[in-house]
């Protein structure tokens, strides 16, 4: 790979979700295996082991197996991060256990994620938690989902099957809120249309798992209709040559900003022009998500940590009263007079519940109005009200201003992770 | 709309430059752990451009084992004059002569583990509350599974079994008196990506990584620089060798390979073509399947 094409890349995010034994782990050392990711100290340290084990075959899941207490248990409970790269793209998988606490894993894994990969075992078809896997997804908005039908093998690699997958699937997923889903038939083990092409399965005309991760569109995942810049930093250099440079440091989180545009800030509600937008020491005409940049203003305004730079046409909501989707992650259950600190962008106001509206049955996907006890790995909706207004998008219009966290104010873990509806 | 996407170096410098925003914002009193090595040293030209024109906004702090190589020392106090950063010491010697820890006896004795004790101390005595390091997550498996924002107790202990979720972009930074974080802004990075910038903005590194000839001996398949530190035992001969280093560690644990690679250019290709993590040089990680998960435990980098 020459470095032309090296700085021509993109980044792709994806997460892999499935129930134990559907072959997530041997999904991903195959993907890492033939796109040639590995290396040959990994290689001799898996090979020792699957001989130790008295494997027959190169044990790949032991690619992706993290921790010790884990390896020795022969189960990945947290959620651990991959890469590999082609000429193309870049890869990030956030590898996220099946199981135990699969929901809080899940939804970290899926918070970041451009693609979901749900693998589903194709002698058992599509599962309970085909379903879950499925909801979280499209709860968490990732844009893509890709449906890998795997150990084709083990059903001779038959049409019939897959198409009846793909059916039952489909039949649920009108449900769902996804935009974008396609089927492959693989084998993780034997390498069927993961890198490779199968020739076991010549009924199937579509792309490999990994000619799909290499081309599916994603240039629109990001929102660039909305401009919102939360402030996260004010850069005051007091040196002589930058005498009164006072730029305001933060990422794009939507919409696209100009030099010379109008911005209004809010809360203050003032207005000013961009006088100039720099990424990193070199000034630019335009930034979008998700960039980290700093821009200076053509007026002097007092303007802090928190606050955002937004369009006079084009506002988000602002409120102190907010309806949210909430996963809970924390062991510790819901405390519904408890106060909590939350983030939001760069703010952090103190909030408390006013209302559980309802939880969600994740089984049956059904709606439960009644059951008010909210512990480790429930997903519900809550009327919340915090300390003074927030600014933000409803999660469907934009992931990074319209997620939060809740945080324990006593032991300042992350209790609670929220999407605005 | 499809020109609005970033290529994924600029994605990852811009997430790690919102990192490094997040710890100015969040901490009191982070700091740089600086080794000198190449990821350090991207991490602290990423922290220029996060804060430019202002100067960064950390002190660089670097563990001194007293068994590092020269060149590493010449290049840390050339770039620590060259940007105006104030450089902190920890010297593993002190706290040996302190009785705070004891040199390893027996064979392959080295003094990475020691370096523990010293930066913790150094972590106390500054009170430094959030350390930012330089590792990547595709360089050992229990990095893979840490988060970014990386909670310590107070004795400066990691527990992997109960770490922070972390969410989208939002980071918690929220601790006890006395806890601190370590902080990763380079996680998602891999080898390759670090050397792909380093060439793209064009920054300068020790001597140590490109080709140059060197008396080694060979010892467990390592080819170990002759140095004061380490005495030949029968049967190792030194002999001259044009190598290079992938990584830059103690004199007295990390390997040389042998390369002719003397440009940015050349290393990269070397790069892309070699079978062994660069990591698979260092006699520390040898030890066992999970040594250094046991060190991270115990509050290493
Ligand atoms: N025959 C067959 N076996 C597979 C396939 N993929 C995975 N397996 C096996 O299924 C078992 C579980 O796989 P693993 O990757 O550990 O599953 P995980 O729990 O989802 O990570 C292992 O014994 C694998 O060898 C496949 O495509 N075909």
């Amino acid at each position: 790979m020459n470095n032309e094409s090296y700085l021509n890349m993109e980044l792709l995010r994806f997460t892999t979700a499935g129930s134990v034994d559907d072959g997530k782990s041997t999904l991903i050392g195959r993907l890492l295996y033939d796109s040639k990711s590995i290396f040959q100290d990994q290689l001799e340290s898996i090979t020792k082991i699957s001989n130790r084990k008295g494997l027959d075959h190169l044990d790949l899941s032991l690619l992706t197996d993290g921790l010790k207490d884990e390896r020795e248990q022969g189960i990945t409970i947290e959620v651990a991060y991959r890469y590999f790269a082609t000429p193309k793209r870049k890869f990030i998988i956030a590898d996220t256990p099946g199981h135990i606490q699969y929901t809080r894993n899940m939804v970290t894994g899926a918070s970041t994620a451009n693609v979901a990969l749900i693998l589903i075992d194709a002698r058992k078809g599509v599962i309970e938690q085909t379903y879950r896997h499925s909801f979280i997804a499209s709860l968490l908005q990732i844009p893509h989902l890709i449906v890998c039908v795997n150990k084709m093998d083990l059903v001779n690699y038959e049409e019939e099957v897959f198409n009846t997958i793909v059916t039952n699937y489909k039949n649920f997923a009108s449900k769902l809120d996804v935009k974008d889903i396609c089927f492959i038939p693989i084998s993780a083990l034997n390498g069927d249309n993961v890198v490779n092409r199968s020739s076991n399965m010549n009924w199937y005309e579509g792309s490999t798992l990994m000619y799909t991760l290499e081309n599916m569109h994603i240039g629109s995942d990001q929102n660039h209709l909305d401009p919102r810049f939360p402030v996260q930093t004010i850069i005051r250099p007091h040196s002589n040559e930058f005498h009164d440079h006072r730029a305001y440091a933060g990422r794009i989180e939507g919409g696209v900003f100009r030099k010379g545009e109008e911005v209004l800030l809010l809360p203050s509600g003032l207005k000013s022009k961009i006088n100039s937008i720099y990424y990193g020491d070199k000034e630019i005409s335009e930034a979008f998500p998700p960039m980290s940049v700093s821009m200076t203003l053509c007026d002097e305004i007092d303007i802090s940590r928190g606050d955002i730079f937004v369009k006079q046409n084009n506002q988000p909501n602002a409120s102190q009263d907010l309806e949210v989707m909430f996963c809970w992650l924390n062991q510790s259950p819901l405390n519904l007079s408890g106060k909590y600190l939350l983030k939001h962008t760069t703010n952090s106001v103190r909030a408390i519940f006013k209302e559980i509206i309802y939880k969600l049955d994740i089984q049956t996907i059904s709606r439960n109005e009644m059951d008010k006890e909210i512990v480790s790995n429930d997903i519900f909706r809550a009327k919340i009200r915090t300390t003074k207004p927030l600014f933000f998008d409803p999660y469907r219009k934009n992931r990074n201003t319209g997620s939060l966290i809740l945080i324990d104010e006593i032991t300042n873990e992350t209790l609670a992770a929220g999407m605005i509806v | 709309m499809n020109n609005y996407l970033l290529k994924h170096l600029q994605e990852l410098e811009s997430e790690s430059i919102y990192i490094m925003r997040e710890v100015f914002s969040q901490f009191e009193n982070p700091v740089i752990l600086f080794s000198g090595g190449k990821d350090s040293i991207v991490l602290t030209h990423l922290a220029r451009k996060a804060f430019w024109p202002a100067k960064i906004p950390f002190p660089l702090l670097h563990i001194d084992t007293g068994h590092n190589f020269p060149e590493t020392l010449t290049y840390r106090d050339w770039m620590v004059n060259e940007i105006g950063a104030r450089l902190i010491i920890g010297s593993v010697q002190n706290s040996i002569d302190l009785g705070r820890t004891k040199e390893e006896s027996g064979l392959n004795a080295s003094r990475n583990a020691l370096q523990t004790i010293t930066l913790l101390d150094a972590i106390t005595e500054h009170k430094f509350d959030a350390c930012l390091g330089g590792a990547r997550r595709d360089e050992e498996k229990a990095r893979a599974k840490e988060r970014i924002f990386s909670h310590r107790d107070e004795f400066g202990q990691w527990n992997p079994k109960n770490q922070r979720p972390e969410l989208w972009n939002l980071f918690n930074g929220n601790k006890l008196l006395d806890e601190h974080f370590r902080v990763f802004p380079i996680s998602n990075w891999t080898e390759m990506d670090v050397w792909q910038y380093i060439l793209a903005e064009n920054i300068s590194l020790p001597s140590l990584y490109f080709a140059h000839e060197r008396e080694v001996f060979e010892r467990n398949k390592t080819l170990l620089s002759v140095s004061p530190y380490l005495t030949l035992r029968e049967g190792e001969k030194a002999i001259k060798k044009v190598v290079r280093y992938r990584t830059c560690g103690d004199m007295t644990i990390t390997g040389a390979i042998e390369s002719e690679a003397e440009t940015l250019e050349e290393i990269i290709i070397e790069v892309a073509a070699s079978r062994l993590t660069e990591r698979g040089n260092r006699e520390d990680d040898k030890r066992s399947e999970t040594s250094m998960e046991d060190r991270k435990k115990q509050g290493y980098f």
